[in-house]
């Protein structure tokens, strides 16, 4: 009863929040019913088989790639906006009434929390490196967190990345798990093990191999192999990863999916095959007209693994131009000290503009880069002083929401 | 590099490397070349300890279990101290900081032994968590070297205790720093500086920087002008006066 009254103010919120134009209203209808009834989440989980998807990096778009997988077998209900709070799900569910499958993001620090309310069937643990320290303080923090939760809920079938051994300590040996080698080129969060400390060993050569000298913690034998010129091994059958989404990251990021949408029940072919149809999530990737003829492709780029997928990306990019943008909000993470931890170096001869509320960071770190750049915080005027009619945009998050309603409305 | 190239020692990168601390030996580096001087960076990774040739060593923040598997690193911790006795300057942030001090706590509090390069001991004892900017004036030697007030983002659980005598970098007027009754933060002995100032310290204190590097190449550095750096200076003082919750600001 109790959560029905709940639910009711949430959509009146929605509604008013909609008419008052602040939003999508998502987010605030599942404030208001959460705040009358903190079970209201564990209601509107309840009889629905769940997936959630969590991780530093690629959350989104691999929460979409899922969703995309698993509607070859019916409606699916997804939070495909970002908003990976209890408040998100809450909104997610709601909206999506009767929907057996959901598909939900969630933030890594929310993870405990989801597990416990919303009983998922699977859980996949993309990654795990540093973003948001003044929020989530250490990498490790997080990942006990996760091994902690996991580990009350001995039921859940986990796919975690077998490449990221911050992922591997996350996973307790209660759990049953499916080992995907999904790829992660980012190491400096993973160069001391997380459960002893030692200086972890990864294959001289180049090699996917790694483990610790001081404990038994070391790379699982994948269940999955991925490889980003052959595409996929599940169950003995190769798919070839032929995604519309660009870079070798998102196509780690569609092994993960397809091997969750399997676990999820439904077969790989297909599951597969619906992935190459996602073409930009939540914006990014999509490319965007702006001024007299300039086409501008959005990136997002939040932390120092993902700004390594970014600058892959640029290499081979034939835009004209850069605009990268930097903001330290709450939702950003306040300290924006990583982008020292970036090899902005490689856009040496590149030019660049920055731009964000963080702009004089940025500006200091590619002046000591030797970059030449323009600086513009403004989203407009950024995008106005970048030369050429091909401009990449990379930014991090609040900042890519600001260019985001730019690019939208001229 | 030439035989005269100012080494700058990049102390284990991939275990103190969290909060982009790294970035004060691109400073370092960066700062002697564009005055002409010929500088190089050199990470002392692995199990390396450091070479007799460097000049500048560089320590920065990490993890918990980092920083204790660090501080079991005995030969690392003679060779740093081989190092300062010979000369050379140090810069160490944070767990850096920490652990060149007597001793140190991990995570639960637990007490382990440091490199005893410094004067001062860590404990858990902060109330909570210090997060957020940071500004503080220098101490007595950092002031007569022309260092002005110093702007940082902290992000540590630590309690830092000085020694008798021991002289604090700068005096914390915003934040909290090394959390003693002195609101002392970091220290200064010699030329081995302590601090709990992430940003990198030195991309936002170029002062230091140069002080520090005055007393590697034993010379007075000609001026570099950085416009770039003023203007994220002055843009970080005024937004720590306006959290600081009362009027107040420092000059730049």
């Amino acid at each position: 009863m109790r959560a029905r009254a709940a639910l009711a103010a949430g959509r009146v919120a929605s509604r008013l929040s909609r008419a008052l134009g602040r939003g999508e209203g998502a987010v605030i209808g599942g404030k208001v019913a959460l705040t009358l009834d903190p079970s209201v989440a564990d209601h509107l989980a309840a009889g629905r088989r769940i997936a959630l998807v969590t991780g530093t990096n690629g959350k989104t778009t691999t929460t979409a790639l899922l969703a995309a997988a698993l509607r070859t077998d019916g409606p699916v209900a997804s939070n495909t906006s970002g908003a990976n709070l209890a408040t998100g799900h809450v909104a997610a569910l709601f909206g999506s009434p009767g929907v057996e499958t959901a598909a939900l993001e969630v933030d890594e620090a929310v993870l405990p929390w989801a597990i416990a309310h919303l009983l998922p069937v699977v859980v996949v643990l993309l990654n795990l490196s540093r973003d948001q320290l003044d929020r989530l303080h250490e990498v490790r923090r997080t990942a006990a967190l996760w091994r902690d939760a996991l580990a009350g809920a001995p039921g859940v079938h986990v796919v975690a990345n077998a490449d990221d051994p911050v992922v591997v300590a996350a996973v307790p040996p209660s759990a049953g798990v499916t080992w995907v080698a999904a790829g992660q080129w980012w190491r400096l969060d993973a160069t001391s093990c997380p459960r002893c400390g030692s200086v972890i060993g990864f294959d001289a050569a180049g090699g996917k191999a790694w483990a610790c000298p001081g404990c038994d913690l070391k790379r699982p034998e994948p269940d999955v192999v991925w490889e980003d010129d052959q595409g996929v091994c599940i169950d003995g059958g190769w798919h070839r990863l032929d995604l519309s989404l660009p870079g070798r990251f998102n196509r780690g990021n569609a092994a993960m999916a397809a091997v969750a949408a399997v676990a999820m029940g439904v077969p790989a072919a297909p599951a597969v095959a619906a992935e190459t149809s996602v073409g930009s999530v939540a914006d990014r990737y999509v490319v965007r007209p702006w001024g007299d003829g300039k086409e501008v492709r959005m990136l997002l780029a939040k932390n120092p693994a993902g700004w390594l997928e970014v600058l892959e990306l640029l290499a081979t990019s034939d835009a004209d131009s850069f605009v990268i943008a930097l903001n330290a909000r709450g939702e950003d993470g306040t300290d924006p000290s990583w982008i020292w931890d970036v090899p902005f170096e490689r856009l040496r001869d590149r030019y660049v503009v920055c731009a964000g509320e963080r702009a004089a960071d940025l500006a200091v770190r590619l002046t000591y880069a030797g970059v030449q750049y323009a600086y513009e915080p403004a989203p407009a005027a950024a995008l106005d002083a970048a030369p050429g009619s091909s401009v990449d945009l990379a930014a991090n998050y609040s900042a890519f929401q600001q260019f985001r309603r730019v690019l939208r409305h001229g | 590099m030439g035989e005269s190239a100012v080494l700058v020692g990049l102390v284990r990168p991939s275990l103190l490397g969290t909060y982009g601390d790294g970035g004060n030996a691109i400073v370092l580096a960066e700062r002697l070349r564009r005055r002409g001087i010929d500088a190089e960076v050199v990470p002392i990774d692995g199990n390396a300890t450091v070479p007799e040739s460097i000049d500048i060593c560089v320590l920065g923040g990490g993890e918990d279990t980092a920083q204790a598997g660090l501080a079991g690193d005995e030969a690392l911790g003679r060779s740093l101290a081989r190092a300062v006795d010979r000369g050379a300057a140090v810069l160490a942030v944070c767990a850096g900081f920490q652990v060149l001090g007597r001793e140190f706590a991990v995570g639960s509090g637990e007490m382990r032994p440091g490199f005893g390069i410094v004067d001062c001991t860590t404990d858990a004892r902060l109330p909570r968590r210090a997060v957020g900017e940071i500004v503080a004036r220098p101490g007595p030697t950092m002031a007569a070297a022309g260092v002005p007030v110093l702007t940082g983002f902290e992000n540590h659980g630590g309690r830092t205790l000085l020694g008798p005598g021991v002289e604090p970098l700068g005096v914390v007027e915003l934040g909290v720093g090394n959390g003693d009754e002195q609101r002392s933060d970091g220290l200064v002995a010699g030329r081995v500086v302590g601090t709990y100032l992430h940003g990198p310290v030195l991309a936002r204190n170029p002062a230091l920087a140069d002080a520090l590097l005055r007393g590697v190449v034993g010379a007075d550095l000609p001026p570099l002008e950085l416009p770039e750096v003023d203007r994220l200076r002055a843009e970080r003082l005024a937004a720590a006066s306006g959290r600081a919750g009362r009027r107040r600001s420092w000059p730049r």
